[in-house]
């Protein structure tokens, strides 16, 4: 099974975060780059899933030349080969024009199933799986709890607020999943060793036949207008048991239009 | 604080990034707990072992890490910065891997080797006795030659991951004399061996450490390891690496114990001024900073001496006197910057101090170590 996995480099969320004055967008320069932790599941995932059936793990990362770092810790957690898709024209793409950019990549790799994880820990829309699915003609399967493959059926437990739907399509198919679906692994020292040696392409938007007006900052269907930095938290309402505690959490709750 | 460390190569530095990631998720998260309750844990060695932490010093071709002593001691000092028990156990499995990788014949070594570097069977080191510490020379457990293989006899001590080890290195007297102990390679599991309730210990809690009874259990000649009478001459080869071991452990250990003393110096107020800006306390804070430094260097000179071919039992006596002793003093004093509070099991200063203890008194008491030292000078 040729399986892609779409993974992103973010801001580490231990670290601050900050946008860049001058566009907007995301400052990548400031903080660590670290792997999006939720890509991790989907990473481990496509391992397993080629453990059980064979075939390949294709790592396919859209982002700036610092992406590579997280390239390689996928490579040696024990993806195979990698494409990074990195062009200047591509900076400050938004969810719209990022699926379409990726789709085209996907289409000249080539696959039989597509991973994601749920969302990215930076811009969290958790939109790209169905966009992908959408630009790529194929079933979408997204928010997996239990992914199965069956020759070329796949189901996946789709989890919901009230437990999980079962959803079966067939392959090509583009998954994304959720954290409860597994332990990520950690790379080991010799896949460390090992990736260094795996190959990594690396495609501009000619390469991949993206039109350049159709990604980019200036081209983006969402427009960043203003931004401020979060208030403080404001101290929290501490609620003393004096037997009527219930009573108070609720009206606390009421309050607030939680209840 | 992370620890700048210079480095020889650049695939060095993944290897310290990426224990400090297993480091920080998987110990550091657990270590309060289990050596609070005091109980093992399950799973730990393996997650190092897939990880290819517990062959680092080992060849490639046997599944080893291939890397220098000077390598694999910080990954060692690592890991006991977050869990001293979990370090020391981790240096141990080394040594006892030690008498197979360099004493082993090819068979034996293509036999055992790949599981043990991997994890896949964790090791314990069996020199030990009840009346033989020091004095190893001393032991009198029993391997009786017989039909195809040897039966042991008698009674082992003190044992790190005893019971739970997949395999020891055993030591046991096949003839009387210095030259009559020989070296084993014994499964954890045998008919006739059978292990001690675990020591109530001072530290190290998370780790058993026991006693093994040996009642005649059958080996195969294939599990003596080098020649019948050489046990001796390899359990002290195997002890001069495992010092370099504990040196590392002790320096992770006096680092920890600085760090935390570092940050409570700088958020604690008295007399209306951070504690650190105390003269008094911040020249207590530079000795202990000091101690570290001493510590990291003297070990990671004598494993440069190991790694280019020289000699370096004396100067791996040093760094196992130098660096324990240091971590006894460092966990003291962090212990005395904490105050009362230090003095509680609320902050992990006052466990460092109850861990560093044993530091210097297993692997070769520090009065041992002086001995070898001395018997150096006076060559
Ligand atoms: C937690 C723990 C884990 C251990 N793990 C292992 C293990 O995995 N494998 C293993 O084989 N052993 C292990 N040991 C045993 C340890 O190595 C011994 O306890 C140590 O070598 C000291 O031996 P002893 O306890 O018999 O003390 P003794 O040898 O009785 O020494 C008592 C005191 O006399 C001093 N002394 C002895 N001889 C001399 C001398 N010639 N000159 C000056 N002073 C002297 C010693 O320094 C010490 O202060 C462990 C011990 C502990 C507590």
């Amino acid at each position: 099974m040729n399986i892609v996995v779409c993974v992103k480099q973010v801001p580490d969320t231990a670290t601050e975060r900050k946008l860049r004055s001058d566009d907007k967008t995301l400052d990548r320069e400031a903080a660590d780059g670290v792997v999006n932790e939720l890509d991790e599941y989907a990473v481990e995932e496509a391992l397993k899933l080629k453990e059980a059936h064979g075939g390949e793990v294709t790592v396919l990362t859209m982002g700036p030349g610092k992406a590579t770092e997280t390239i390689r810790k996928v490579l040696a957690m024990g993806a195979d080969k990698a494409v990074h898709l990195s062009d200047d024209a591509l900076h400050g793409s938004d969810a719209l024009s990022t699926s379409y950019a990726m789709a085209q990549a996907l289409k000249k790799i080539g696959f039989d199933l597509v991973v994601l994880g749920s969302e990215s820990t930076d811009a969290r829309t958790g939109v790209l799986a169905a966009m992908l699915a959408e630009r790529l003609g194929v079933p979408q399967l997204t928010l997996a709890n239990k992914v199965e493959v069956n020759g070329s059926a796949i189901a996946v437990q789709r989890l919901t607020d009230y437990g999980y739907d079962k959803v079966e399509a067939s392959l090509p198919a583009v998954v994304s999943v959720v954290e409860k679906i597994n332990e990520p692994r950690y790379p080991s020292f010799k896949g460390i060793m090992a990736a260094k040696k795996k190959p990594v392409e690396t495609l501009g938007v000619a390469d991949a036949e993206i039109s350049a007006d159709q990604v980019g900052l200036a081209n983006a269907w969402s427009e960043v207008v203003d931004f401020a930095v979060a208030p403080p938290r404001a101290a929290g309402t501490v609620v003393k048991d004096e037997g009527d505690g219930g009573a108070k959490i609720a009206e606390f709750l009421a309050s607030k239009k939680f209840v | 604080m992370t620890v700048d460390r210079l480095l020889p190569t650049p695939e060095a530095a993944d290897l310290i990034e990426l224990t400090r990631e297993i480091a920080d998720r998987e110990l550091a998260s657990r270590v309060d707990e289990h050596e609070r309750a005091e109980t093992y844990p399950e799973g730990l060695f393996t997650l190092l072992g897939d990880a290819g932490l517990l062959g680092l010093p080992y060849p490639e071709e046997l599944g080893g890490g291939g890397q220098p002593y000077e390598v694999y001691l910080q990954v060692i000092e690592e890991l006991a910065a977050r869990w001293a028990a979990v370090a020391v156990a981790c240096s141990v499995h080394t040594l006892a891997c030690f008498p197979v990788a360099e004493y082993g014949t090819a068979r034996q070594r293509e036999r055992w080797l790949p599981d043990m570097l991997a994890g896949r069977l964790v090791g314990g080191y069996s020199l030990s006795e009840p009346q033989a510490g020091s004095d190893a020379g001393a032991l009198r457990c029993k391997a009786e030659k017989v039909e195809g293989g040897y039966r042991i006899s008698g009674n082992k001590a003190w044992i790190t991951h005893g019971g739970i080890a997949d395999f020891y290195a055993l030591f046991a007297r096949t003839a009387e004399g210095g030259r009559g102990i020989s070296c084993f390679l014994a499964p954890g599991a045998a008919d006739g061996l059978t292990f001690g309730r675990p020591e109530e210990k001072m530290g190290l809690h998370a780790v058993p450490t026991t006693t093994a009874h040996w009642e005649g259990a059958f080996l195969e000649d294939d599990r003596l390891l080098g020649a019948e009478g050489q046990g001796l001459q390899i359990a002290f080869s195997a002890l001069d690496s495992g010092r370099l071991g504990i040196a590392a452990c002790a320096t992770g250990l006096a680092q920890a114990a600085l760090d935390e003393a570092v940050a409570y110096a700088k958020e604690r107020e008295t007399f209306g001024k951070k504690i650190i800006d105390h003269q008094g306390l911040g020249f207590l804070l530079a000795d202990m900073a000091a101690g570290v430094d001493v510590a990291r260097a003297t070990y990671l000179d004598a494993a440069r001496r190991r790694d280019a071919g020289l000699p370096y039992s004396r100067q791996a006596s040093v760094a196992k006197l130098v660096a324990t002793d240091a971590a006894m003093k460092v966990t003291t004093d962090a212990v005395q910057v904490f105050g009362g509070y230090g003095y509680t099991r609320e902050f992990r200063v006052e466990r460092y101090m109850r861990e560093a203890k044993i530091m210097q008194i297993f692997e070769g008491t520090n009065q041992i170590q002086r001995l070898v030292i001395s018997r150096h000078l006076a060559r």
